[in-house]
């Protein structure tokens, strides 16, 4: 079997759908930095363990992570080697596909055994097929390219003792500050995002969405209308300078459907939209559609799933 | 504290953007713009050089058309240009062009670099980390927030769920996200001024890189295709049943 390298940065959905992806190509090894992740990497099929010791390793941004992770690739020369597409994924990808000069793909959705990649371009308008000319298939996978499953096992461990590299010390983290991110599901991962635009019309009324998302488990998001009129935090934006979300369902409530939103919520299994506005090309793409007021359909769609439930 | 920013031309996003027939993107039948965060990059140098002077030098990889775009931020401030431009270019993939730009950096003085987060047309993010394995200089990414003392930089590095406090010292390369700040429109004086300012013009062999294009690139494009148009479900209008109608759906659909 084709040896992947999975580069498992915490316990996480996103971390748990790159295993489950990369299992179907071969034997995974995981890189873990922690137990939690070592955990994960079990349950989610790995064959190995790569358990690294590092101290001191949070005190610095990526560069020290990277000189292991470029020494593992280096010495497993694996088929695959996978990362999940976040900020810190992509940073560590750079900086294997620089040190190794590799081929280096973002943000794909699929992988082929033979190194094919599926990618969204532009928004998810165009599906490219691409493949690495150079070295391994280094890739980093978007979030929501598979729904994960677990396959626990006992895989071998290794233990991996770094030091880290004065040169690596040169970005410090002086602190981290998390906010408050509440009960609800991280916006990229979600399986439910319920998000608000313009028409939810002040800060206040945001409240409804949440509530909405609260009802149904999901995540909250907000459309760039929303997010720069100040009714909701800038960090929910959804679209094409916001996050992109592919969940299994994606309610829009007062969005139009600009293309910048499209960007970051097309690809989404089912889409449902609430507008006043029949004409808001958000229609054009929805699964389900209710052209009424949002403060009428809203309420009564909440009291029906209460019901429900 | 002398700062380069980097800017990319990219087809508006507001509107269809496709592949040419040779799998790269179409920049020919596109309405061209400056990328969507460029802008909050040059307005982070500019803001820096007000308050700690030096120079703000844009540099930009891309064919003729991207005069346009390099134009803009003269307008909006900054000091003068370098605008690599080669037929060869076309095509080429991250790492070439991140090879390209590490080059013409190796040409100019600077303490800062700061970038937009990722372009809007390619979307990787990955530009700031592989020039800083290229140029040996540390990567700041995906600030909110950037400072400097003129020795150092310390930038809040967003997350999803709250951000990191980053320093290094200078010089170092800085991405930057739309929450920065809230770019200057040019003004009419700036406009005037930006026809006088300076853009050198580089070419491949200027900077000393051989192999560009498709032929150089670690990755090719194999295939591309429209993604099939998303159909219009089932569209109803509230007259009092819009909302039962909503969670009966979602019922259907398993969602509750």
């Amino acid at each position: 079997m084709t040896d992947i390298l999975v580069y498992v940065p915490n316990s996480g959905k996103h971390a748990a759908e790159v295993l489950t992806l990369a299992r179907a190509l071969g034997d995974v090894s995981a890189i873990a930095f922690d137990d939690a992740a070592a955990a994960l990497a079990g349950e989610y099929g790995a064959a190995k363990v790569y358990r690294v010791e590092a101290p001191g390793v949070d005190d610095y941004f990526v560069d020290p992570k990277a000189a292991v992770l470029i020494d593992l690739a280096r010495s497993a020369n694996p088929g695959f080697f996978l990362l999940p597409s976040t900020d810190e994924g992509k940073a560590l990808a750079a900086r294997v596909a620089v040190a190794l000069d590799n081929g280096l793909m973002t943000d794909v959705s699929g992988l082929d055994a033979d190194g094919t990649a599926t990618q969204d371009a532009f928004a998810g308008a165009t599906v490219v097929k691409s493949k690495s000319t150079k070295g391994f298939t280094l890739a980093t996978v978007k979030s929501g390219a598979t729904e994960p499953a677990p396959a626990p096992g006992s895989p071998a461990t290794e233990t991996v003792n770094a030091t880290v590299d004065s040169a690596d010390q040169r970005v410090k983290v002086a602190q981290r500050v998390d906010e408050p991110a509440g009960d609800r599901p991280a916006l990229s991962e979600a399986r439910i995002v319920v998000s608000g635009g313009r028409g939810v019309g002040s800060a206040e009324d945001f409240a409804l969405i949440e509530k909405v998302a609260d009802a149904l488990g999901g995540a909250v998001g907000a459309s760039r209308a929303a997010t720069d009129s100040g009714y909701y935090p800038h960090k929910f934006q959804v679209g094409q300078t916001g996050t992109t979300v592919s969940p299994q369902l994606y309610v829009a409530a007062g969005i139009s459907g600009a293309i910048q939103h499209r960007a970051g919520m097309q690809t989404s299994r089912v889409i449902v939209a609430v507008n006043k506005d029949a004409d808001a090309p958000i229609f054009g793409m929805a699964d389900f559609g209710v052209v009424g007021d949002l403060f009428q359909v809203l309420p009564q769609a909440l009291e029906e799933i209460e019901k429900r439930k | 504290m002398n700062i380069v920013v980097l800017v990319k031309q990219v087809p508006d996003s507001g509107l269809a953007r496709q592949l040419d027939a040779q799998l790269r993107v179409d920049r020919n039948g596109a309405n061209n713009v400056m990328g969507e965060l460029d802008e909050y990059a040059v307005e982070a140098a500019l803001q820096l050089k007000e308050a700690h002077g030096g120079e703000v030098t844009v540099l930009t990889l891309g064919p003729g058309q991207a005069t346009e775009t390099v134009r803009k931020t003269l307008a909006m401030g900054a000091d003068k240009a370098v605008h690599v431009e080669d037929d060869a270019v076309g095509g080429s993939d991250a790492l070439t062009t991140s090879a390209i730009l590490a080059a013409a950096l190796g040409r100019l003085e600077w303490d800062l670099v700061i970038a937009g987060a990722e372009s809007t047309d390619s979307n990787m993010g990955v530009m700031p980390q592989l020039l800083a394995a290229r140029t040996g200089a540390p990567a700041l990414t995906g600030a909110r927030k950037i400072d400097t003392d003129g020795t150092s930089v310390t930038v809040e590095h967003q997350r999803t769920n709250g951000y990191d406090v980053l320093t290094a010292d200078l010089p170092a390369i800085v991405s930057v996200w739309d929450t920065i700040n809230t770019p200057r429109y040019p003004s009419l004086k700036g406009i005037m001024a930006a026809k006088r300012k300076p853009v050198e013009t580089l070419t491949l062999a200027d900077l000393g890189v051989e192999a560009a294009g498709p032929g150089a690139a670690w990755n090719e494009v194999v295939d591309a295709a429209a993604r099939p148009e998303r159909t219009a479900g089932q569209i109803v209008t509230d007259e009092g049943q819009g909302g039962s109608a909503l969670a009966g759906f979602l019922a259907a659909e398993k969602f509750i």
